[in-house]
């Protein structure tokens, strides 16, 4: 029999043929309903995995070409320091532009843990540089020598001390993710193979009335395979929706829980879920057409 | 049709049936006797594929029932009426499309489909009782049924194993009107029954051939059959 005919079968329907195989049974229930669950975590475990991508992305670009330099020098002689550091900076191959961190975006910066009102003068706060550099990159270790040779209260930070774990983790989550959704896949894959089995075995007088009349095993198997493949279809479908809706119900943190109000998809990304009943549907038509053929290959 | 060359069957070195060399000739009408246990019913399930000789040959349409995969003894039983013992049934179909399933699994599409049922239905008695489901059908509406079922798709041979075994004589009778008048359309009829009144009441009717199963054995019958 082949695959193509069974799909065709699948898509065009046969009312009669679908009525050979009685519809009542513990194994649609249970079919609907684990394939429902199994949809709304595997919408949950796509959410997880498309946004960590998201952040792992956003840290990684944000991130990548910026580094910054501390200067932590005596007021006095601050001016005369960061006009040295602006100048190796600017003498150094390698970096697009440079932007002296201003008082007010430090205070800004500052606010979440120093309140509104900080006086930044009386504070011995280090004044900041940004670096953006070219795609080919700088030589960092180069400029920290120099910077250590002409500038020792100069500290170069390049970032990659805490952005490198933090992508990894972002990655790791998203690795996670989509084990979650091979998990969630394989045992929906084995819990169909279960029912259809169930269903194969408490049908075997039908069975064996329907060889009687002359009946195909790939008749008897499309069956099963189509009855199975619309319940797992069916149930995902709702799974999906429940999960889409809890996603939705999540509250906005805003930026203090940026990490948390950003599980969830965005723009075109709410088109993926939608795959997860399809998915469910063809590792439900593979696992009932397979079980349903060493089935009946092992009936006499 | 269905011809057997030294064809054997049993479980290990314990054969039930051997020995078994006949030819069911096109248009043919056979009976098959013999007491209860002496293998009627399995010598009707390697006439139709569902068991298989563990020696000699079994040939069915002209191929070796061993050579027959599953979907050409599929294709083999398309063209062959089974009319069970128990007259197994699809409980949760009603009557007509149990009647109809031959037709429903070979997908064949017929447009004078409903009007040929309800002909069939009709002609097995069965027309008032065609939405009814199996499990309220009586012996005798069960055993109509079933042949019914056997021949809606106009087979060659027709199979019945012990097709009276659940009904009064009237009803017997009857069925075996059923069969003669099928075997003057052309069919190839095999009755396996104990029943040896309803053989003599067929000699009265058609030029039937009666073999015995004797110790797993066939054996034509005695004159007197």
């Amino acid at each position: 029999m082949s695959v193509f005919g069974d799909i065709f079968a699948l898509m065009r329907g046969d009312p009669q043929a679908d009525r050979v195989v009685p519809r009542s049974g513990q194994s649609v229930r249970l079919t609907v309903a684990v394939a429902g669950a199994m949809a709304f975590l595997a919408v949950f475990a796509l959410a997880l995995s498309v946004s960590a991508g998201r952040l792992a992305d956003r840290w990684s670009d944000a991130l990548a070409l910026t580094s910054t330099i501390r200067l932590s020098a005596p007021p006095a002689e601050a001016p005369a320091q960061l006009a040295t550091v602006m100048t190796i900076l600017d003498q150094t191959p390698g970096i697009a532009r440079t932007r002296v961190i201003g008082a007010e975006e430090q205070a800004a910066l500052l606010e979440p843990w120093f309140g509104p009102d900080l006086p930044l003068g009386d504070l011995p706060v280090p004044q900041l540089i940004e670096i953006v550099e070219t795609p080919e990159g700088y030589d960092d270790d180069g400029l920290r020598l120099r910077l250590a040779a002409e500038v020792p209260a100069a500290v170069l930070d390049d970032h990659t001390r805490w952005r490198r774990p933090l992508v990894a983790a972002a990655e790791r989550l998203r690795l996670l993710g989509g084990l979650a959704l091979a998990l969630i896949l394989g045992s929906t894959a084995a819990m169909v193979t279960l029912a259809a089995q169930a269903s194969l075995a408490s049908n075997q007088p039908v069975i064996r009335v329907l060889r009687l009349v002359g009946a195909r095993d790939s008749y008897i198997a499309r069956a099963f395979v189509r009855r199975f493949t619309l319940r797992a279809f069916t149930g995902a479908l709702a799974g999906t929706g429940l999960g889409l809706g809890a996603l939705l119900a999540i509250p906005d943190t805003g930026t203090a829980g940026a990490v948390l109000s950003d599980l969830g998809f965005r723009g075109q990304e709410w088109a993926m879920p939608l795959g997860v009943p399809l998915l469910a549907a063809v590792t439900a038509f593979w696992a009932t057409r397979i079980a349903a053929f060493r089935t009946l290959r092992s009936l006499p | 049709m269905i011809e057997m060359h030294d064809a054997a069957y049993g479980y290990g070195s314990d054969l039930v049936l051997s020995d078994l060399t006949l030819r069911l000739a096109p248009g043919s009408f056979h009976f098959l006797t013999g007491p209860s246990g002496s293998g009627k019913t399995t010598f009707l399930k390697l006439c139709y594929a569902e068991l298989l000789p563990v020696r000699g040959q079994v040939t069915i349409f002209g191929n070796s029932a061993d050579a027959l995969n599953r979907d050409a003894v599929a294709r083999a039983r398309q063209r062959i009426g089974v009319v069970h013992q128990d007259c197994q049934f699809l409980d949760h179909l009603p009557l007509d499309e149990n009647i109809a399933l031959p037709l429903t699994v070979s997908r064949r599409a017929s447009a004078t489909r409903t009007q040929d049922l309800a002909d069939l239905l009709t002609w097995v008695g069965l027309m008032p009782r065609a939405h009814a489901m199996p499990p309220e059908l009586s012996g005798g509406e069960r055993q109509r049924a079933a042949l019914a079922r056997a021949i809606i798709t106009d087979p060659d041979l027709i199979l019945a194993d012990e097709p009276t075994g659940n009904v009064d004589w009237e009803m017997s009778i009857r069925l075996l009107r059923l069969l003669v008048e099928l075997n003057r359309m052309g069919k190839t009829i095999l009755i396996a029954t104990h029943d040896l009144g309803l053989i003599r009441a067929a000699k009265q009717q058609v030029g039937a051939r009666v073999l015995r199963l004797n110790r797993g054995r066939i054996e034509a019958a005695a004159a007197e059959l």
